[in-house]
Formats: C-alpha cells, sequence, structure tokens
C-alpha cells in the first residue's frame, strides 16, 4: 500500500494485517485458555439493566457509531440537506428508521396529529378536508418499498470520489409502511374526468411538491403513517408521508398536506430546476421518475474492511430496482472478468431492497469486487461509463452504475474506478 | 467551504472536483454574471401563449403521451407489479369520510401556479420595486443581482452554459416556465421564512429576476394580465423521460458471465486522491466498523483495547447519538438548564430558561445565514458566539462593511442595547450593512434572541 496518508493509520493497518494473519493458526489451537471463558465476566455474576431502564431503547453503545452522516461540504445549510444512511453496518434489508437517511427542504417539523390536515382539492368532485383520524377509518394496506433519493451516487458521476457506501449509494433506505391506498381517497374526492395528474405537497415551510400521473397515483402510491411497525419518525414526515414505490425520494412529500387534481403537471421548481437530468446536447430528460435496477456491495467496502485475513468470507450487498424484482445479482471479484450469481437471501419483494450474499474463501491477494443487479424486466445495471456515454457527466440525478471497491492485501477497501 | 442549499446544484458543480475548486468555480461565475450581455428578450405576444387557461380539455402532455412512447418494454406508468389491473375510480364506494373544503380554505392551501396561468393570482409588481424587495428579502443569499453568496442558488446568467463541463443553471438558463418562478417565490421562499411575501411582493420580484436575466427591459410591470405571454429563454429544452427507447434496450442484454475483460483491471480513479470523505478522528472514513476481530482471538490486550476507544468516544459525543438537537434544546427542560446555569451573569431562574429557548427558536430565522456552537464556521454572516458584550466587527476572517469596521474600530461593543437597536433596524443602525435582514420587529423577539446569544460562549 502506498502514501497512506495518516500516519496513526498505518499503524492501525499494521496491526491489523498481523492479527489477521494470525488468526487462523490462533482458530484451530488456541495457545493459552481464554479468560473471556475461563473467569468469571462481571455480566454473568450480576444484575443487567432492570426492564423500564429504557422505556423506548436506543442502539447499544457499542454501535454507536450505525449513525446517519452528512457531508457538510455539499450543502449550505443543513435545514436544506441531505445525509446518508450507514448501510455499511446494516444488514437484512428493513432501515431502522433512526439511522434511515434524511432530506428535508427546511428541516423536519413538528406536527402533531391533532393538527393535522390533509386537503384534497382541484379537478374533484368533492373537495375534501381529512382529519388525521378521518385517515386511520380508511382501509390499510402494508407495502414494503425502497426509497432512494434521484441524486444518490450524484458525487460520483465524474469519478470516484467519497470513501465507503454510507456516502456513495447511503441516500436510501427500505420500510414496511401501513397506510391508505391514496387510490380510496381520491375514490372519496371524486375526480374528474379532465384530471389527469394529482399535485403533492408537504406541511413543512418548503412545501416541497411534485406532480404525479393519475396512473400512478391510483396503482400503487399509499399514503402512510406507520413505519416498520411504528409511527412515521419526524424526520420521515410525521404524521403522514406518500410513499410512491420505485419512484425517486423528492417525490414521496413528507408531512403531506394537500392532493390537488390537475389537468397537467404543475411543473413546480423540485421537477423543472431540480431533479431532471440535464443530457449532453444541453437538453434536459424530465419526468424521470423510475429508480432504474442498482446494487452495491456493502461489505466489504471502505467503511467495513476485512479484518479477519485470508480464508472464509462473506461478501454481502443491496439491490433494488423501481420496476419490480430483483432476479439475480452477480458478484465479480476480478474487476469484471468472470462474475458469479450470489444467493438472494429471504424474501424478495418488488420494488423493495433485496438482500444478496456472496460466500467465498479468501486467498489474501488484493480484489477488485462490484455486484451487478438483474431485474424482472431484464434490465442490467450498467458500468458507470455506460451510462456517461449516453448521459455526459453533468446528469446529477439517477447513477445506478456498478461500484468498484478496491479490497487491498492488508484487507483496507477503497472506492475506484477501473478501466 | 462551498456550500448550497440545494444539494444537487453542488454535486453538479462538484463533479470529483474538491470543495476548493467548486468555491473557486462560483466564485468565477460571479463575476461571469455581471459581465454577461443579456440574452435577446423573447416576450411574445398573446397569440403564443401556452394555452388558454380556462380550456381544459387539450392537456397536451398528461402521462398517456408516455404510455404512447413506450416501446419494447413497459412505460414506467404501466409497470403493473403490485396492482395486477388498472385501477377505476369508479370500481371504489366512497365511504363518507372527511368534510368539505371551504372556499377560504382552499384560497389559503392551494397556491398553486401552472404553466398556462392555472391558479394565477390578480396583481402585479414592477422591475423597480422587485430590485428594492429582492435586495431586502433575497439578495442576502442570493447576492444584489441574483449571483449568488458563496454556493447559495445563482439565479441569473448561465445562458448559454448547459453543455459547459459545469453549467450554470439559472432561472434565466434553465428553468423552462416562469409560472415555476412565480410559484416557489410565493410558497417557498424567502428561505426560512416561508409564505410571508404577498403576492405584489412575488410579481416585482419575479419581474426583477426576468430582468435580471436580461428577459425584459427595466421599466416592465408583470401581472397576472400579461403573464403567461412570457417565453422563457429554455422553454423548449425539456423533454420526457426517454430512457425506455435509449437506454433499456441497450442495457437489457444479456450480460457477460465469463472472460469479461481482454485485459487486467487497471485503477483509473481512486476517491482516496480527492480526500473530502468525512473522516474521523483516527483518520478513517467516517462510520468505519470498530475492530472486534482481536478481542475474539484471545490476544485482547493492547490493538483492540486501543481501538475500543474511539468507540466510546463517540457514544459519549452527544451529536452522533442524540437526535437533531435544536428544537429538544428549545423544548426539553434538562439540557437548557445546563446550558443557560452557566452564563450566571443571565441568572438562572424559569422565566429565563424560557425565554432563551424562545430566543433559540427566534434564532432560526438568523440561522441560514449565521452559525453558531462547537466548530461553528463564517457563513454569509459572522460566527456570533460570543458576541453580547463582544467588540463590534471583531469575527475572525469576516469581511464586515465599511460602516461596522468603523463602529468597531472606535470601540464600538455589542451590549444588549446595542443589539436591541440594531435588530429592530438593522439598516438603520449600521448604515450600508451587509446584513439583509429586515430585522425583528417585535421587542419580545429581540429580547429572546439577546437572552439566546447570551448563552454562546
Amino acid at each position: 500500500m502506498t502514501d497512506e496518508p495518516v500516519t496513526s493509520r498505518r499503524a492501525f493497518l499494521a496491526g491489523t494485517a498481523a492479527a489477521g494473519a494470525g488468526l487462523a493458526a490462533s482458530a484451530a489451537a488456541a495457545q493459552t485458555p481464554d479468560p473471556l471463558i475461563t473467569e468469571v465476566q462481571e455480566w454473568a455474576s450480576v444484575f443487567g439493566d432492570p426492564v423500564d431502564a429504557t422505556p423506548y431503547g436506543l442502539p447499544i453503545e457499542f454501535e454507536s457509531h450505525v449513525v446517519r452522516r452528512n457531508v457538510e461540504w455539499l450543502t449550505e445549510s443543513t435545514a436544506s440537506s441531505i445525509n446518508f444512511t450507514p448501510i455499511h453496518a446494516l444488514e437484512g434489508t428493513i432501515t431502522p428508521q433512526g439511522c434511515a437517511f434524511e432530506r428535508h427542504h427546511s428541516g423536519a417539523i413538528s406536527l402533531s396529529k391533532q393538527d393535522y390536515r390533509l386537503m384534497i382539492n382541484g379537478l374533484v368532485e368533492r373537495p375534501l378536508v381529512f382529519t388525521f383520524d378521518d385517515l386511520m377509518r380508511f382501509p390499510r394496506q402494508i407495502s414494503t418499498a425502497f426509497c432512494e433519493c434521484a441524486a444518490n451516487g450524484g458525487m460520483e458521476w465524474g469519478g470516484a470520489q467519497l470513501e465507503g457506501c454510507q456516502f456513495t449509494q447511503g441516500m436510501i433506505h427500505n420500510m414496511e409502511y401501513t397506510g391508505v391506498m391514496l387510490r380510496d381517497l381520491l375514490a372519496e374526492a371524486g375526480v374528474k374526468p379532465e384530471g389527469k395528474w394529482i399535485y403533492v405537497e408537504g406541511a413543512d415551510a418548503s412545501s416541497n411538491g411534485r406532480s404525479i400521473p393519475l396512473e400512478k397515483a391510483l396503482d400503487d402510491v399509499m399514503v402512510a403513517f406507520f413505519a416498520n411497525g411504528e409511527a412515521l419518525r419526524k424526520e420521515h414526515g410525521y404524521p403522514v408521508r406518500l410513499v410512491v414505490p420505485g419512484w425517486e425520494g423528492n417525490m414521496w412529500v413528507k408531512w403531506l398536506r394537500r392532493i390537488g387534481v390537475y389537468h397537467q403537471a404543475v411543473e413546480s421548481r423540485e421537477e423543472t430546476s431540480k431533479y431532471t437530468d440535464l443530457m449532453p446536447d444541453g437538453r434536459a430528460r424530465k419526468w424521470t421518475w423510475v429508480m432504474d435496477a442498482k446494487s452495491v456491495i456493502t461489505s466489504p467496502s471502505p467503511q467495513a474492511p476485512i479484518r479477519h485475513g485470508k480464508g472464509p468470507l462473506v461478501i454481502t450487498g443491496l439491490a433494488w430496482s423501481g420496476h419490480g424484482k430483483i432476479t439475480r445479482v452477480d458478484v465479480s471479484v476480478d474487476g469484471g472478468n468472470t462474475w458469479t450469481p450470489a444467493r438472494l437471501t429471504g424474501d424478495v419483494k418488488s420494488k423493495a431492497l433485496t438482500r444478496f450474499h456472496h460466500d467465498m474463501v479468501w486467498d489474501g491477494s488484493e480484489m477488485f469486487i462490484m455486484s451487478r443487479a438483474v431485474d424482472e424486466t431484464g434490465y442490467v445495471q450498467p458500468t458507470k461509463q455506460a451510462l456517461r456515454e449516453i448521459r455526459g457527466l453533468n446528469n446529477v440525478y439517477h447513477n445506478n452504475g456498478i461500484q468498484v471497491w478496491w479490497v487491498r492485501a492488508d484487507g483496507e477497501v477503497e472506492n475506484v474506478e477501473i478501466a | 467551504m462551498s456550500k448550497s442549499p440545494d444539494f444537487p446544484t453542488i454535486l453538479l458543480v462538484t463533479g470529483w472536483a474538491t470543495a476548493a475548486t467548486v468555491a473557486a468555480f462560483i466564485f468565477a461565475s460571479t463575476g461571469q454574471k455581471a459581465a454577461e450581455p443579456a440574452p435577446a428578450p423573447v416576450v411574445k405576444p398573446a397569440e403564443t401563449a401556452a394555452a388558454p387557461a380556462p380550456d381544459p380539455a387539450p392537456a397536451p402532455d398528461p402521462a398517456p403521451a408516455v404510455a404512447e412512447a413506450e416501446p419494447a418494454r413497459a412505460a414506467p406508468v404501466a409497470e403493473p407489479a403490485a396492482s395486477a389491473t388498472p385501477v377505476s375510480l369508479a370500481d371504489i364506494k366512497p365511504l363518507g369520510l372527511g368534510r368539505a373544503a371551504l372556499p377560504e380554505e382552499i384560497e389559503a392551501w392551494d397556491v398553486a401556479v401552472l404553466p398556462d396561468g392555472t391558479g394565477l393570482p390578480v396583481g402585479s409588481g414592477d422591475v423597480e420595486t422587485g430590485d428594492e424587495v429582492f435586495g431586502e428579502r433575497c439578495a442576502a443569499c442570493h447576492g444584489d443581482f441574483a449571483e449568488g453568496i458563496d454556493s447559495w442558488p445563482v439565479l441569473a446568467g448561465g445562458a448559454g452554459s448547459l453543455t459547459d463541463p459545469r453549467p450554470v443553471k439559472t432561472i434565466g438558463s434553465y428553468w423552462p416556465y416562469l409560472s415555476t418562478v412565480f410559484d416557489y417565490i410565493h410558497r417557498s421562499m424567502p428561505f426560512g421564512e416561508a409564505q410571508t411575501l404577498s403576492v405584489d411582493e412575488t410579481y416585482a420580484i419575479t419581474a426583477f429576476l426576468l430582468y435580471s436575466n436580461g428577459i425584459v427591459e427595466d421599466d416592465f410591470v408583470l401581472s397576472n394580465e400579461n403573464f403567461t405571454s412570457i417565453v422563457m429563454p429554455n422553454a423548449e429544452g425539456f423533454y420526457v423521460d426517454d430512457r425506455p427507447v435509449t437506454e433499456y434496450p441497450l442495457f437489457s442484454a444479456a450480460p457477460c458471465m465469463e472472460n469479461c475483460r481482454s485485459a487486467a483491471p487497471q485503477v483509473t480513479k481512486r476517491a482516496v486522491e480527492l480526500n473530502v470523505t468525512p473522516m474521523d478522528p483516527d483518520g478513517k472514513p467516517a462510520g468505519t466498523l470498530p475492530v472486534i476481530t482481536l478481542a475474539a482471538t484471545g490476544t485482547a490486550s493492547d490493538p483492540a483495547t486501543a481501538e475500543a476507544a474511539p468507540a466510546t468516544e463517540t457514544a459519549a459525543a452527544p451529536e452522533a447519538m442524540a437526535e437533531p438537537a435544536p428544537v429538544e434544546l428549545a423544548e426539553a427542560t434538562p439540557a437548557p438548564a445546563e446550558a443557560a446555569a452557566e452564563p450566571a451573569a443571565a441568572t438562572g431562574d424559569a422565566g429565563d430558561l424560557a425565554l432563551v429557548a424562545e430566543g433559540e427558536k427566534v434564532f432560526r430565522k438568523c440561522a441560514s445565514c449565521h452559525k453558531v456552537g462547537d466548530g461553528a464556521k463564517n457563513g454569509v454572516g459572522p460566527v456570533l458566539n460570543g458576541i453580547v458584550g463582544a467588540p463590534m466587527a471583531r469575527v475572525e476572517g469576516f469581511a464586515y462593511s465599511a460602516t461596522l469596521a468603523d463602529m468597531g474600530a472606535k470601540g464600538g461593543v455589542w451590549d444588549a442595547a446595542a443589539l436591541q437597536a440594531f435588530l429592530e433596524n438593522p439598516k438603520g443602525y449600521v448604515k450600508g450593512t451587509k446584513m439583509s435582514f429586515a430585522g425583528l420587529k417585535k421587542p419580545e423577539e429581540r429580547d429572546a434572541v439577546i437572552a439566546y446569544l447570551g448563552t454562546l460562549k
């Protein structure tokens, strides 16, 4: 390894490598008895915390590194900014609300259920106002869906920039929502024949609004109030947010306050000046709502280096598609020369995160590890270079290119691009 | 450091440039704005106006257009992954829930303005008035000429830059519809003071922004009458998502599984060389998993113990674990009790605590420009730690207005009286101040925010 910038890091790496090399031997035959086994530990003798010590629990202190993180230089104000899910440290598919990325346009507001109102107006037969209590009386549905910011990976358009999938792919979360279908609310108001679009907006100071074609609104869009079995957290739109499966996160309006029905798209700021994709000819794609198939290896990754040395190694990662189910994820450890289908572990759900695992024996040499998702439409996750050839470098959004991690012989991992 | 409230913008300009080069670029583009020649005016007579408002039938490009364009693959809208059959609202029986929305309520909440003029309120505003209002309410972030301070959004200029390596996407160079400008200003601006601009002020600011972009002359008056006659320069610059045609077929071939490379991989880009990733104190990428393997192998002595330290540190750092502080601080009693107890001069009874908490809320109006707390850096305005009782114009690294620098040189001090006067009428108290905040007109808000500032050391 060359040019390690920080001496403490270098020292640390040396220590790790040595320990890793010794692992196989020590595991096979421990030289000295392990005091953790032979001596009675404190926790094995006296009481732990009583019940009610934490009426609502937080993760144990040993997991304090598993938090959302901001990239400070990205934005001028944290009230209109984003942070990133620590996907390098999570397993399975469900993202806990407490560490699921946040994107606010004017800060996360405190809006009580008592003060909550939802209006449906515009090209409807009966303009209506619902209270939170009203919403609780509609038939409920449950749906698991990923929510990915269209700008996830946006910093990587020009080349590898940030060290860690938390920063390069972490504008995503996946929750199980309970709520009511938007179509049931629209039926209550009665959409006039000339109503072709809905416009959804939030109650916060930005009142972020997006237009959604009626077909999608009637298909799988949900007005949700529970996530992962509990009320939405404040930063995720308490008490009510929109869930727009498979479509870019900007449309998942939080603190949902109004649904307007219109004959055309509103063409709001968030769907013209932002969330449009500038192409090399100077024109821009608009209404690029769907998040195409994508995957990333979450471990090993720059924030999750290999510390156990050579031998059995679990490669784990996430895959998802806004078009439906993931059907296959291929993993390569040689920079894309050879690909092997990974195991899709657990249930595969449409428009939701899918976990994959690839179990291998690492010989301790350098690797370029990559994953490639395939969805049920047959779409194969492209390389970043393939995307750039079509879209240039100014596209900003929808970077679903293949991520390459460079695993060094000492187990440290770097974000790189290869040719 | 260069930042933007709209991170996609910064992503765009950043590419894989470092933050420093972004700052340089934005600075450069500021100059470019002033020099840029005005693009040809594109005010068109009424006959080319997008579509007469009252006709609901045409719906030129709603969703069906997407469905039509559908090639080999189902278009996004039509993807039926979840529900098998298209849903018709006629199949759903209403439950009779909710109540009728009253006209006053609809008027209050439905402020959307569409490209064809739907929703446009009656009113008007001229460029000159817009210039004044913009200077007062918007220029603190966007600059007097809409050129953008630091990396707050640039609103003018950028014409012809959309194919550049670093395009400047402004209202003039990028935004396709004027309705978007009006709608967004009226509902969301100023940042942190949304919904405080009147309809006429919004028309005036919109007129000023048209002028700043060379689209109208300086005597222009914008109103609901002539609004839809304005065609934005980049109106034709957008087309509906064509990935189903231009990308999906290319990316749907059976992928290569073996012997896919002709040569061994060569590293072409390394993120580590840019050094822009947030770091933990030990120099590793922030959030790197702690070492646990050494303890497990029975050599729990040195490195493992050493490595346990960072984790504990992080656990102790309140900002790492706790929910974002601002609101809690303002509401929960215990935390402010400690914060406010320290400046004993400011006393410590319950009334003062409430005042401090109130002040922290008021301070949100200031927070987009002024940073406080540990590690705060100068932004649009100077850091305000320890400002109460401090000499004027003393914050290091901030370029003060000449007036304020002079007041500081003459021994001026930010005592309570001076802060009261300044906050009540910034431009009156410090002629030529860079702070374009309109001021806090309510005495109780000034009292509260000064009490809060007094707790910041």
